[in-house]
């Protein structure tokens, strides 16, 4: 009788890219619903548009690098990267900036480079760099949460916003929208005022602005839960973390006035999605034990310092990238110690007879 | 007894349930026997018999040529038929030469079985090794490497410790498991010689957690002699604590350095099956002719385990538990995560064979297609090697040979934890063997150039060393005959004068027949003095090339 000859394991498979990536989507979803219900339907739009434009522009450069389109498009990579593209720009994007920051992110950043697993830079946060140096006007506008606003855009006038880039009738821009908590932060602090003074404005919950808490909060749900699944590691997210709270409380312990708190950096902008979604993007991350750690240190420490004394209220992109570049080296220089070797190892091509 | 544990490892499901309800089946002996001649790791006997032979069983039919070898012998009494490559079990799905010997049903065991060594404790260590060479012993945990090489310290290395590898950590495998359930005292007996043997102050003996009936066996049959001796340990089931390595460090938090040998730490470790061999060799004089076969897996009707002949023909062992299930389309030689699949089952049992696993599509699917590798790292998360695999992968696929030895690839130990874990069905440990085999290729390829150069070079230096010599002795002989020259001075000066006067006179008849056309002529008569002495040096330049061909 004749039979198969594959190669060991002789077991099916624990994982796949395409349910690694499914799991990623799950873990977006609670953090995701929760800025909808602050920010309105605006981030739901964002997301689904961005996520068709990545999944068509994969689909479309796969197609003309010819290689299989459904089997690459079924690994889910595009719909991640479309997800948190959409999460870091303004809820009320107009359509073509969208369009513009994906296509960069999936041609230029992905496929231009190999595709997936060939990247060296994160392709969501490439593309939202592009959008946010090349429009800062509507980068800028993030719309005042709608629990501390009296106005409220339903479904359609938000998709009318979206598609045309202007706002209903009888609404404009300085009416609905208002500085981010690290926007007045900064401004503040530009302009002599006391971070207490700053942080007594009825915007301010108990770190920061209470909806972006809640929003944090929520990440954090889908981090932990990836956590638990074992898709990313703890590495990468406690280090960005204290890579941002240990610099900024060092800081704020020294001039409290001058310095915001560690727990409103934390829980301001983008740090908790940074960290457990962004950060942890396996293709442009470190792979070592040590060199995750040093590598989202890194990205934590750079959030702080760009945020502090910086250009940018907001640095996780530009950290992320920053560090994307230190990647490799980091892995090589962090290589564990191999069983049976002491920490240097023996001289290379020793180990075998 | 504290526990360690090493890094990674992967928690399979206990897959032995199944083949562990029926007691060990002891097969018959089938009608046609294969025996291939290199059944362990190093050189392949070479056979001693000739086809028409007629063989006893037990008789050695292969002979070991060199240290890392082994015997093959006769599993039963029959006739010799054949002995012509043959499909054996190898991952490379190649022939490899066999016996066949036509059974006679007789199972006759002649005279050719060894003493039984009732008094083995009165022998010399040396006599008990060699009685475990004589039988053919290898390690019966799957890489069947020879037992009385890894019984055979180095001068000035002491073993302290022996180590008896129950820890069965393949799923679906459970060989060991039967034995120690069914024959505890053959096993602990076979300890007794190891232990002698070596004279080492303690016995670890490590089963899985998973394996509660043969703990029980083994802690109800511990002999009251070898209490002081030989501990029992359970150790937690992880994927792959049966690597030696890995136990080692397990059940003595120490690890076995890399490119080297338990033997350095002062250890040896041995598979219980091994164990028993050992007791039958000596006590019964049993050489290895045998072993327990788990048959398992959804491809086959009944799942149970074998006591088979060694040359059994797979198909004749799946047979005998009931046969395939419908839809088999995968065996398996070994466990799930490092057997290799074989294309034919007409193949035989050879002494690594622990388990037949036979699987349908739905349980072993086709691999998925490829996906790039997106660094995860889950792969190096679960190596125990504590290696980097995606780091490996990159180096073998750019077949950067010197990074990826720098990176540990002769530290991997192909346990398929990475391949397991790897979310784009990347066949991470084929990657590994390539580098591996590309790697071995290339040293030997090395040595052969480096053969090849010396003796160019060589070659190159005599050449030029004989250059040397000649130009040494041609200058001496030049020299001798410039003296000699120099010694008959005054006779060139003589004859020097007679040619002179012979060219005048020559000149003056020339002058004489050509006076009419002028003076110019005889004004070249005049330099024809000159001419004559260059041609004199030529002569002497001939003469002493002639010696140089001489010479030659």
């Amino acid at each position: 009788m004749r039979f198969r000859t594959e190669s060991s394991p002789h077991m099916i498979p624990a994982h796949s890219v395409g349910g690694v990536m499914q799991q990623v989507q799950m873990a977006l979803v609670p953090g995701t619903l929760a800025m909808a219900w602050f920010f309105g339907w605006g981030v739901l739009v964002n997301v689904v548009l961005a996520v068709l434009f990545a999944v068509a522009f994969e689909a479309a450069i796969v197609a003309a690098r010819k290689r299989p389109v459904m089997t690459t498009l079924g690994d889910n990579s595009a719909i991640v990267t479309g997800w948190l593209f959409a999460l870091a720009v303004p809820p009320l994007t107009p359509i073509w900036v969208t369009l513009i920051g994906i296509a960069f992110a999936i041609i230029v950043a992905k496929h231009l480079y190999g595709g997936l697993g060939y990247n060296p830079f994160n392709p969501a946060m490439v593309g939202y760099v592009v959008v946010l140096v090349s429009f800062p006007r509507e980068m800028a506008l993030w719309p005042a949460p709608d629990t501390l606003s009296d106005m409220s855009l339903g479904l359609g006038q938000t998709l009318q916003t979206v598609l045309t880039g202007s706002l209903p009738a009888a609404m404009d821009w300085d009416a609905i929208t208002r500085a981010t908590p690290l926007d007045a932060m900064r401004e503040g602090l530009g302009t002599g005022r006391t971070v207490s003074e700053i942080t007594a404005s009825p915007m301010f919950g108990s770190f920061s602005e209470s909806s972006w808490e809640w929003i944090g909060n929520f990440f954090l749900l889908g981090g932990l839960y990836l956590l638990f699944r074992r898709i990313i590691h703890w590495h990468i997210p406690v280090a960005v973390i204290l890579g941002v709270a240990i610099p900024a409380g060092f800081f704020w312990i020294l001039d409290p006035d001058s310095f915001a708190s560690p727990a409103f950096h934390v829980f301001s902008g983008a740090v908790i999605i940074g960290a457990f979604f962004i950060a942890t993007d396996p293709v442009s991350a470190s792979t070592t034990p040590l060199g995750r750690i040093l590598y989202g240190a890194g990205i934590g420490l750079l959030i702080f310092v760009i945020r502090t004394w910086g250009g940018y209220p907001d640095a996780v992109a530009f950290a992320v990238l920053l560090m994307n570049m230190v990647a490799p080296t980091l892995d090589h220089l962090t290589r564990p110690r191999i069983f049976g070797r002491s920490r240097r190892g023996p001289p290379p091509g020793d180990g075998h007879a | 007894m504290q526990l360690h544990r090493f890094h990674g490892g992967l928690k399979l499901a206990d897959e032995t349930a199944a083949s562990t309800r029926d007691p060990v089946l002891v097969m018959g002996v089938p009608s046609q026997l294969i025996v291939p001649l290199g059944q362990h790791i190093g050189e392949a006997a070479e056979p001693c018999v000739a086809v028409g032979d007629h063989v006893t069983k037990g008789q050695r039919i292969g002979q070991s040529k060199g240290y890392i070898a082994a015997h093959v012998h006769a599993p039963s009494s029959g006739e010799v038929v054949e002995i012509a490559p043959h499909a054996v079990p190898h991952p490379s799905g190649l022939s490899a030469p066999c016996i066949v010997i036509q059974t006679d049903g007789q199972d006759d065991w002649g005279d050719n079985r060894m003493e039984p060594w009732l008094d083995w404790d009165t022998r010399d260590p040396r006599r008990l090794r060699q009685r475990i060479r004589d039988a053919g012993i290898v390690g019966l945990g799957g890489a069947a490497f020879p037992t009385a090489v890894k019984l055979n310290p180095r001068a000035g290395q002491r073993i302290h410790t022996l180590i008896v590898n129950g820890a069965e950590c393949e799923p679906y495998i459970s060989a060991d498991d039967m034995l120690l359930r069914t024959a505890p005292e053959a096993v602990f007996e076979g300890i007794r010689i190891v232990a002698h043997l070596l004279r080492v102050d303690r016995v670890l003996f490590a089963v899985e957690d998973n394996m509660p009936e043969a703990m029980r066996s083994l802690t109800e049959n511990l002999p009251g002699e070898l209490r002081d001796l030989v501990q029992l340990v359970s150790v937690p089931s992880l994927y792959p604590t049966g690597g030696e390595r890995q136990l080692i460090k397990v059940l003595t938090g120490q690890e076995v350095p890399s490119g080297g040998l338990p033997a350095d730490l002062g250890m040896v470790c041995n598979n219980p099956g091994t164990f028993k061999s050992v007791c039958d060799a000596v006590i019964q004089g049993r050489p290895l002719l045998s072993r327990i076969v788990t048959v398992t897996g959804p491809g086959v009707q009944h799942s149970r385990n074998v006591e088979a002949l060694l040359g059994t023909p797979f198909a004749d062992v799946i047979a005998a538990t009931g046969g395939y299930a419908e839809g088999v389309d995968r065996l398996v030689m070994g466990g799930p995560m490092m057997g290799f699949a074989v294309h034919d089952d007409a193949i035989p049992v050879i002494k690594g064979t622990n388990c037949l696993l036979a699987t349908r599509p739905q349980d072993t699917p086709p691999p998925g297609p490829l996906m790039p590798c997106i660094r995860c790292g889950e792969c190096a998360a679960v190596c125990p090697a504590q290696l980097l695999p995606q780091q490996l992968y990159w180096q073998a696929k750019a077949k950067d040979f010197d990074a990826i030895q720098d990176y540990g690839l002769f530290d991997c130990i192909e346990c398929g934890c990475c391949a397991h874990v790897c979310p784009s069905n990347i066949p991470l440990v084929q990657y590994y063997r390539y580098a591996k085999n590309e790697i071995w290729a290339r040293e030997k390829e090395r040595q052969k150039s480096d053969i090849a150069r010396e003796r160019y070079e060589f070659r190159q230096e005599r050449i030029e060393r004989e250059e040397r010599e000649k130009a040494e002795r041609l200058a001496k002989k030049k020299a001798a005959v410039k003296k000699k020259e120099g010694e008959e001075g005054g006779d060139s000066d003589k004859q020097a004068a007679i040619q002179a006067a012979l060219e005048r006179s020559r000149a003056r008849k020339a002058a004489r027949a050509g006076g009419a056309t002028g003076d110019d002529k005889s004004e070249s008569a005049d330099t024809a003095p000159t001419d004559t002495e260059n041609d004199a040096g030529a002569a002497r330049s001939g003469e002493s090339h002639s010696t140089d061909t001489e010479s030659r």
